[in-house]
């Protein structure tokens, strides 16, 4: 691995005491600014993710009631169970839509296209100003597009849809980079035992980027799962489990900003938040635990 | 052997054709939204929906100058609380960390970028703004608590995990080198890293900021628990205010005829912001790329 820190390389090179340190940092008390500097960030944003977490555990879990996952919704119990079946569906569904095309056009970017290439150039502009798009004009387009014109009405394909546009760069650009990470002499290797383009991309290039790309996968879900401003004036926000994709529901994260803008249901909303809160870090560990075994494979 | 070479053909058409949804995809979000943005805009008039003071729907008087302003003071101020403590974080993850520690504080980092923005908008709401009003009446300044200075330090916040993880990632993507050339040639470590690894990787540390910057100006729940929304100019950082992206959510669900289509023509006046910025960034990795 040459992207191991290179502190620890140049540590083995020259091995000194934390007395010693302190020392040479007294002659050079710029550079002692500088690195208390670095510390101090450090901290406060290690600070800042605990003390988010902790509050919302500390105020939500108490409100983790049977109720809350009942499986209709009623104005009295303010059930968060079909906001997450619609979670788990919206998701699953983006990601269909998403990822494949992400994966394919990732490869013709990094395998297939010549450098220099005009029309790669196009790609890379549109998948930047894709990127940058805010979700909210995604949430307009997707309502004036899906919604209007395809006359899909408030529906659950209509959000998976406009979030598919979304974290599309997303995948795209994680793919295209772990293709990029992988050495060509994988790929030399591979040619020159005789295997076509085709085959050297699909059973040699793509599984030593599967991390990569997993790693992408996973920040899509985040902000699927995570999604609101793109979701309400498109998958709307009806309260109930879907009869089918072409029915209206809200996800979590829509449920979650109902009750608290709502201001009825704080106690409910922390709750929420907590349930918001562990699926991520759940998908999070999951999928790296699932990256790891791939590699070790 | 024949087949073989036609699959190949195949295949590489069906990479280029995925290759085609993404440009796809920014054509008709252009031709969706302009088309839908501009009469409205024209038929208000152009200078008046951009400079005028007033957004009173109710009258049908349609000036977003104080929205624009807001979403250009809020992201200000999220870049302000953001950009150093995320560079910096990103050097303490790439050459300070401990390697025992390294593992956990990585997935921190990325935990970060998952928390949803709903949940950071409640944080927000029940941490921040009662802090801010508190402060607020402390100084002397007044307000609620719902601010622009809530709206840049939560957003301050959200922009972190983006530009920690790709500024940590270009810092490591710098060739060792660099860093032992400049330490043998007498270079502190902080120097090292400061004057030879951080320019190296320049240009991803710009992406980063950009990316946040797209973030926090494209921000739109977290903003609106926040932010006050107050439809008229920014009367101090105490105070509330509205941006771009609160001023569609908030009016969408009710608007109708011209005041939907003034909505939705704020939505092209954002998107323009963001089409401007990314620009900027194409023309700035071009230069960087040509050096």
């Amino acid at each position: 691995m040459s992207s191991k820190s290179s502190s620890t390389q140049a540590k083995g090179v020259n091995e000194v005491t934390l007395g010693q340190k302190l020392k040479s940092y007294t002659r050079t008390p710029g550079s002692m600014v500088v690195m208390l500097l670095v510390m101090l960030a450090a901290v406060i944003t290690f600070a800042v993710l605990i003390f988010l977490i902790a509050y919302i555990l500390v105020n939500g879990v108490p409100y983790l009631q049977p109720s809350l996952f009942s499986l209709e919704y009623s104005s009295e119990n303010a059930s968060l169970m079909p906001a997450l079946i619609n979670t788990v569906i919206m998701t699953a569904l983006s990601l269909l839509i998403a990822v494949p095309f992400g994966i394919f056009s990732a490869i013709f970017l990094v395998e297939y296209a010549k450098r220099g290439n005009k029309f790669v150039e196009v790609i890379r502009l549109t998948t930047e100003t894709l990127q940058g798009i805010p979700s909210i004009v995604y949430g307009l387009f997707g309502m004036l597009f899906f919604v209007t014109t395809c006359g899909w009405g408030f529906s659950i394909l209509a959000g998976a849809f406009t979030l598919s546009i979304m974290v599309l760069p997303l995948i795209m650009r994680s793919t295209e980079e772990a293709l990029k990470a992988v050495p060509d002499s994988y790929r030399e290797g591979s040619f020159g035992l005789g295997a076509g383009k085709l085959r050297t991309v699909f059973r040699i290039v793509l599984p030593s980027a599967v991390p990569g790309i997993l790693a992408g996968v996973i920040l899509a879900i985040g902000r699927i799962v995570g999604e609101t401003a793109a979701l309400i004036y498109t998958a709307g926000t009806v309260a109930d489990i879907p009869s089918s994709v072409m029915s209206s529901g809200r996800t979590l994260a829509v449920h979650m900003y109902n009750l608290a803008s709502e201001g009825l249901y704080m106690d409910q909303a922390y709750a929420t938040a907590v349930i918001l809160l562990v699926l991520v870090v759940g998908i999070n560990t999951l999928s790296g635990v699932v990256a790891k075994r791939l590699t070790k494979a | 052997m024949k087949s073989k070479a036609w699959t190949e053909k195949f295949m590489r058409g069906v990479f280029f054709i995925a290759a085609c949804a993404s440009v796809l995809a920014v054509a008709l979000i252009c031709v969706f939204l302009f088309a839908n943005g501009i009469p409205a805009m024209s038929e208000i008039g152009f200078l008046d929906f951009l400079t005028g003071k007033m957004w009173k729907p109710n009258n049908d008087i349609y000036g977003i100058f104080p929205m624009i302003v807001g979403s250009l003071y809020v992201t200000a101020g999220a870049i302000i609380v953001g950009v150093p403590i995320g560079i910096l974080t990103a050097v303490f993850m790439a050459f300070y960390c401990p390697k025992q520690i390294y593992k956990p504080l990585k997935t921190a980092t990325e935990l970060l970028a998952g928390i949803p923005s709903v949940v950071y908008g409640f944080f927000g709401l029940v941490v921040l703004v009662p802090i801010i009003r508190q402060l607020g009446r402390d100084l002397g300044f007044g307000g609620n608590g719902s601010s622009m200075l809530t709206a840049s330090l939560l957003l301050g916040m959200m922009i972190l995990p983006t530009i920690i993880g790709l500024t940590e990632s270009s810092l490591r993507a710098v060739p060792t080198q660099y860093y032992e050339g400049a330490v043998a040639l007498g270079a502190t470590h902080e120097r090292a890293i400061f004057r030879v690894v951080l320019p190296a990787a320049k240009s991803g540390t710009i992406a980063a900021i950009v990316l946040g910057v797209g973030r926090a100006i494209g921000e739109t729940m977290a903003v609106i628990m926040v932010a006050g929304n107050q439809a008229r100019m920014p009367q101090g950082i105490f105070r509330g205010i509205r941006t771009l992206t609160a001023n569609i959510v908030i009016e969408m669900g009710y608007a109708t005829d011209l005041h939907r289509e003034a909505l939705i023509a704020t939505g092209v006046v954002l998107f323009v912001f963001i089409l401007i910025i990314n620009f900027c960034v194409a023309l700035l990795n071009r230069r960087d790329s040509r050096e």
